[in-house]
């Protein structure tokens, strides 16, 4: 049975900018379009895409944060946004950006309070608490104040937090955001076999893409509100060449370069980079040109610079 | 329904409780910004001290009458600051999206944003307006009748009432104007000011304004009326001095129904 099921959503949203000294223009935005896709109880899928494509509003619309403008919405047997308190017992959301743990307490008075909002019978609670100490490796920081734990600390608190309830799904918005290598490959190590022991459904967005290739078998990429891809991540590799090519046009040829002329920019490799989608021909950038005064004293960027 | 009330309020009680122990493990800062609260809220009434050391009566009040007044405007204040002070800062909420993250929780938004930060240090007004009061209550020279006692706890929940409402009305605004918390102060604490002396010193219009529009003057002026037994300047029926009910019954559906109108947009635009 799909414990998600998106059908057909759009949202929009109405921008207001100015558009003179007091006149005000408004712009109809779609954030999502025509939205539909559907995630068994147990997969973990990737969901990634550039900023600002709709991954967060998804997300937002998910948890029953934000009503969709059209289309249908199902999560563990709920309309997120007509039934948001009843469904957020059977979910738990980590935003990578920012902390949903309180501020000035400690971790285990936190716990503790989620404890009691969620009503998380006694000895299920231990069970989950010891458990999620011992894998996150939270024995030390528990009495510490969330504002004193470090971005990865904060973020293995966090994870924690949203799975003290047993909630059938969870949503991470970009989980390991900011954390160095080791605390990512720990936190990996930690979601697969969450996962796989509890049988939680994962959500994961993400701009990492090794975080999908060792935890997801399925990707889902949101391009402009809309669902350009869902398959497996080989797939996604298959479909388009993860190269890219830079055509810069100089105004005036350089007369001796200082730049090695042949560089990659960007990245190539699979590990690191942003595949890149289908696209008709390289698409050629022109830089604006400047004023032939301008900086002198920042030569190292502009081809149009004297050196 | 009176579940889910008993489960909000428990809810409350949940959060406010955490925060009572977080501001009592700085238990120096709690003292003093209570002390502090004490003596800011303190300097108001010693201003009106200042004024009767130069004039005898204000507005056909004396100084005890308007301590009764004072004190009454204060503590009003005082517990619907205590309970949902807080609500103001909804604006600042939205900007930095700790909205979403009460969204995320299984409870009520309002009570969540009621109870956040709950600050117990609030009691530092309570206590000043409860002293005033209190001393306005020895010092008069009234015939206390049954009525009369009955009126001072009629006049502190009713009273209280209205300015729950205001400040909710005041933060469900900000639904719409991200930073106006300015103006919600203007009617909440502005209008306890204005309740503090006696409505007798201001033009008709504005007695009007705040009967008829911003009915604040239904926190205790109209019940002091009675109890102090004093002309009415607007000559209203007597039953006015009894509609603190009435004015904080429409006051709290316009309220809640300000605030449900914000909810739902601020779920369908996400700002």
């Amino acid at each position: 049975m799909s414990v998600i099921e998106v059908r057909g959503v759009d949202r929009s949203f109405v921008v207001r900018r100015r558009s003179g000294r007091l006149r005000r223009a408004s712009t109809t935005v779609h954030a999502v379009r025509d939205l539909s896709f559907s995630v068994e109880a147990g997969e973990m899928v990737g969901y990634i895409g550039p900023n600002g494509a709709g991954k967060s509003t998804t997300i937002k619309m998910l948890t029953g944060i934000l009503v969709p403008s059209a289309g249908s919405l199902r999560v563990a047997g709920y309309t997120p946004y007509a039934e948001r308190a009843a469904l957020a017992q059977r979910i738990g959301v980590v935003f990578g950006q920012r902390t949903t743990l309180w501020w000035d307490l400690p971790l285990r008075d936190s716990y503790d309070l989620l404890r009691r909002i969620y009503r998380i019978p006694a000895d299920r609670y231990r069970e989950n608490l010891d458990t999620f100490t011992d894998l996150l490796g939270l024995g030390p920081l528990l009495d510490t104040p969330v504002r004193q734990l470090s971005l990865g600390q904060r973020m293995r608190g966090d994870i924690a937090a949203a799975l003290l309830h047993d909630p059938d799904v969870v949503y991470l918005d970009e989980p390991t955001i900011g954390l160095d290598v080791v605390s990512k490959s720990n936190l990996r190590d930690f979601l697969r076999e969450t996962n796989r022991e509890r049988g939680v459904t994962v959500l994961l967005t993400t701009h990492d893409l090794v975080d999908i290739e060792r935890l997801c078998s399925r990707v889902m990429v949101i391009d402009a509100g809309r669902l350009v891809f869902d398959g497996s991540l080989e797939g996604l590799h298959g479909l388009g060449e993860a190269r890219r090519t830079l055509v810069v046009d100089l105004v005036e040829p350089a007369r001796r370069s200082t730049y090695p002329t042949r560089r990659r920019c960007g990245s190539t490799g699979r590990d690191s980079g942003w595949p890149s989608l289908p696209r008709p021909a390289p698409r050629r950038w022109s830089p604006p040109s400047l004023p032939p005064t301008r900086s002198p004293t920042s030569p190292s960027w502009s081809p149009t610079s004297r050196t | 329904m009176v579940d889910r009330v008993a489960a909000n309020v428990s809810a409350y009680a949940l959060l406010a409780w955490m925060w009572i122990r977080v501001s009592l493990s700085y238990r120096t800062s709690f003292a003093l910004l209570t002390a502090g609260q004490f003596l800011i809220t303190g300097l108001d009434f010693v201003a009106i001290l200042v004024m009767f050391s130069n004039v005898d009566v204000l507005g056909g009040f004396s100084l005890t009458e308007i301590a009764f007044l004072y004190g009454g405007s204060a503590l009003c204040l005082g517990f619907a600051d205590l309970l949902l002070g807080n609500i103001e800062r909804l604006g600042q909420r939205i900007r930095l999206g700790t909205v979403d993250q009460m969204l995320v929780r299984p409870l009520s938004l309002f009570v969540q944003v009621c109870a956040d930060e709950f600050a117990l240090r609030r009691l530092g007004r309570i206590t000043q307006g409860g002293l005033v009061f209190a001393w306005s209550i020895y010092a008069l020279d009234l015939d206390w009748t049954a009525a009369r006692v009955a009126m001072v706890p009629y006049l502190l929940v009713f009273g209280t009432v209205i300015f729950l409402a205001i400040f909710t009305i005041g933060a469900a605004v900000q639904f719409w104007t991200a930073e106006s918390s300015e103006l919600a102060n203007a009617f909440t604490y502005g209008g306890s000011t204005l309740a503090q002396f006696p409505m007798t010193i201001y033009p008709v219009e504005a007695i009007k304004a705040l009967t008829f529009i911003v009915p604040i003057a239904f926190v205790n002026w109209y019940p002091s009326l009675f109890i102090l037994d004093k002309p009415d300047p607007l000559h209203l029926p007597t039953a006015a001095q009894f509609a603190a009910p009435v004015a904080a019954a429409l006051l709290t559906v316009a309220a809640a129904g300000i605030w449900r109108t914000g909810v739902r947009r601020y779920r369908s635009t996400g700002s």
